[in-house]
């Protein structure tokens, strides 16, 4: 399908495709088995300007983009999405400092995270307060010029291994939703420290960490926007965000698809390659049509989102649920198409459903993702 | 520090295929990429700038479709690319090569005022005579080291460079200007930046035909070159080969025989 990128858009394709390729493809089953960090292609993403594509022209980047971000996590997914993941998480933990940010924080952050010089994370999730994020129990609160942070958070992305956080914290729990604050915490701030770090399924590569505040001092120049304001920039990331989740879906069932169908051309069955046989040709058929599906509605509500767009939620929401479920889907049948062989780890298509199955979970589940699309409808209506 | 950098387009297949009636190159549906030895000395060169400071100039000659191998060096980070290319040039052999790029490097320097290193891959994947490289020290009388795989120091318009050969390498000193040619040990090539292939884009590339470059059109091409090639074929396939099976005593016994009556 041709979608009409722009010249620029089909280098950061194809830039991105080389990347996945040569670099990330090789070393993609050495960082999920050992979970690893993997500096060493974050370091190739960064001298190839890609951590440049979300951040604005006059600090250092190429201008944001959500369409520019998605295209590189498609790509990059292809070969790795736990790889992929840490280069997107680093996208949503910079998103409030571009959106909410005043001319000072923009001037102190964005410049490194352009280069790729440190990666972001964004800390909202608390052991009890996954869905539920008015629940949060991590408190700031104002001592003369510092927040002093308490609390836990956990399943962190690039947790540890980041440099700036974007965390939420409650100022004034009476206020309830409108209590909650955004804060850029840097490692080594005094009272900042990590703990567990996850054993997962999938998306290996990523770490996902738990981030403790034990009397954290932060300055108070490092309050994003106003106090209060800490769940209205929570949304409007996600809003900005979770089309890169889509287009990370996207890329790992274009990844799947590909090698099911390389598999089913060279395996034979019957005397006969399988791919010879109508009923995987359908298989194949009907992955590749969910997965143009999503891509047209992924580009779609990211190239609104840049055009300006304002009311997104639903829209991007729908991008992330639709493209995550056709993820799992594909790989789902992808591994199928594989028999036997693609339950064993010797091939690489098992690690692709291990990997599709993140994307329904974070940056809200499927299910809250059909709240967000379906509460909007109704508002819509008694407008 | 300005740099030179020789580079060659190739076709990407290490099986070239050759047409028997014109010795020539197949380059039909075949994919064209940079001569993958100068890709390090590309890569060199870059980190030469980065190191000193100074430019990168990238040549190449041949034809008009090469201007695609210099834009790719450019998004390496190369800061300009000149093409020479000119029908006269066509069907050079490696003298006839060599004198055009010393002839076009000399009007480089004229308009520089200097160079101090010219980087040349080791060999061509396609010509694989690694030839050019010394013939274009030797046009332009200038030290030359081949084979280079790492540049220990630049001081004092002297380099220390290393040498590989087959034992281990040797250390090598010269004065600059100088002439290496390069070996993959020499490092590792950088993919291009997003901001370098949009410079690589927009870039002007330079075009010198043989006038511009001041070389007499009967030194170069076809017409210069000293080397005819009269014809080309594939060296037969080896058979098969025999297998003595046996007791070792007997083996050995039999295998006697047979060097005594087969090769003797
Ligand atoms: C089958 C065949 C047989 C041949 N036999 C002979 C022969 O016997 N004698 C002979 O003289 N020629 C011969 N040639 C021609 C010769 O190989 C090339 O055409 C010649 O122009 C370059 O030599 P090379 O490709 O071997 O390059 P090499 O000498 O192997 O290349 C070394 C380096 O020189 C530089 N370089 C080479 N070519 C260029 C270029 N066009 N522009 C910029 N930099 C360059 C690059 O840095 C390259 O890495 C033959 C060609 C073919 C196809
Ligand atoms: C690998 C990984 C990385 C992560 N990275 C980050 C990160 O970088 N930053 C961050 O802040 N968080 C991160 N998270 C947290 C993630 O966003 C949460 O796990 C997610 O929002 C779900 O919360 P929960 O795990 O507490 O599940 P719960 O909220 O306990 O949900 C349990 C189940 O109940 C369902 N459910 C809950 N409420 C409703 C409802 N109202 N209607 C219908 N069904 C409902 C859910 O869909 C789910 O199926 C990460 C999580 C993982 C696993």
């Amino acid at each position: 399908m041709n979608y009409l990128l722009t010249e620029e858009q089909k280098m950061i394709k194809e830039l991105a495709h080389k990347i996945a390729e040569e670099k990330i493809r090789p070393v993609a089953a050495h960082y999920d088995k050992t979970e690893e960090y993997p500096w060493e292609i974050i370091k190739v993403l960064a001298e190839a300007d890609l951590f440049g594509l979300f951040i604005p022209e006059e600090y250092g980047g190429l201008g944001t983009s959500v369409m520019n971000l998605c295209l590189a996590t498609e790509e990059l997914s292809r070969a790795c999405g736990g790889i992929a993941v840490c280069y997107a998480a680093s996208a949503l933990g910079t998103f409030p400092i571009i959106l909410y940010g005043n001319d000072a924080q923009k001037k102190k952050y964005l410049p490194d995270l352009a280069k790729g010089k440190k990666v972001a994370a964004f800390g909202l999730t608390e052991p009890e307060a996954g869905s539920d994020a008015s629940a949060i129990k991590t408190t700031a609160r104002k001592e003369g010029n510092y927040y002093v942070l308490n609390g836990t958070k956990h399943f962190i992305t690039n947790g540890g291994e980041a440099e700036i956080y974007t965390i939420i914290a409650m100022t004034d729990k009476s206020k309830g939703a409108r209590g909650a604050s955004a804060f850029i915490v840097e490692k080594g701030m005094k009272g900042f420290s990590f703990g567990k770090k996850e054993d997962k399924l999938g998306i290996r590569a990523s770490t996902t960490m738990e981030l403790i505040f034990d009397n954290c001092k932060v300055p108070a120049e490092n309050l994003l926007g106003k106090e209060g304001m800490g769940f209205i920039i929570t949304m409007k990331t996600f809003d900005m965000s979770r089309p890169g989740v889509a287009a990370q879906a996207l890329g790992i069932a274009q990844g799947a698809l590909e090698l099911a169908i390389r598999y089913a051309r060279q395996r034979q069955q019957f005397g006969k390659p399988i791919s010879s046989f109508q009923g995987i040709q359908w298989m194949l058929a009907d992955m590749a049509t969910e997965i143009e599906a999503a891509r047209a509605l992924v580009y779609a509500v990211a190239r609104a989102i840049d055009a300006g767009e304002k009311d997104i939620g639903s829209a991007s929401a729908m991008a992330k649920l639709f493209a995550s479920d056709v993820a799992f889907r594909v790989c789902d049948n992808a591994l199928q198409i594989h028999g036997g062989y693609g339950y064993m780890k010797d091939y690489p298509i098992e690690k692709y459903l291990r990997d599709a199955k993140i994307t329904q979970i974070y940056e809200g589940t499927n299910q809250i993702q059909r709240n967000i699309i379906g509460l909007s409808m109704i508002k819509e209506l008694v407008k | 520090m300005n740099i030179i950098v020789c580079i060659k387009q190739v076709p990407e297949t290490t099986d070239v295929r050759i047409n028997p009636e014109t010795n020539t190159l197949i380059r039909d549906g075949v994919k064209s990429i940079i001569n993958p030895f100068d890709m390090y000395a590309i890569e060199e060169a870059v980190r030469l700038k980065e190191r000193f400071g100074g430019t990168v100039t990238v040549i190449t000659m041949g034809p008009p479709q090469a201007e695609s191998a210099l834009r790719e060096a450019i998004s390496m980070g190369a800061d300009e690319a000149i093409l020479i290319s000119d029908k006269a040039f066509a069907g050079g052999d490696t003298w006839a090569t060599a004198n055009t790029l010393s002839h076009a490097i000399q009007k480089i320097a004229k308009e520089k005022g200097s160079f101090d290193i010219i980087l040349c891959g080791k060999q061509a994947s396609d010509g694989d005579t690694a030839q050019v490289g010394p013939g274009i020290a030797a046009f332009l009388d200038l030290p030359q080291v081949t084979y280079v795989k790492k540049i220990e120091e630049i001081k004092n318009q002297k380099a220390r460079v290393e040498r590989m050969t087959e034992e281990g390498f040797d250390i090598l000193e010269t004065p600059l200007p100088c002439l290496f040619t390069v070996v993959k040990e020499i490092n590792e090539p950088r993919l291009p930046s997003l901001k370098g292939m949009m410079r690589a884009k927009s870039a002007k590339i330079i075009t010198w035909t043989a006038k511009d470059i001041g070389v007499d059109a009967q030194q170069v091409g076809l017409a210069g070159s000293r080397t005819t090639v009269v014809k080309i074929f594939h060296p037969p396939q080896r058979s098969g080969g025999q297998k003595l099976v046996g007791e070792p005593a007997e083996v050995v016994d039999k295998l006697v025989e047979l060097l005594k009556s087969d090769i003797v």
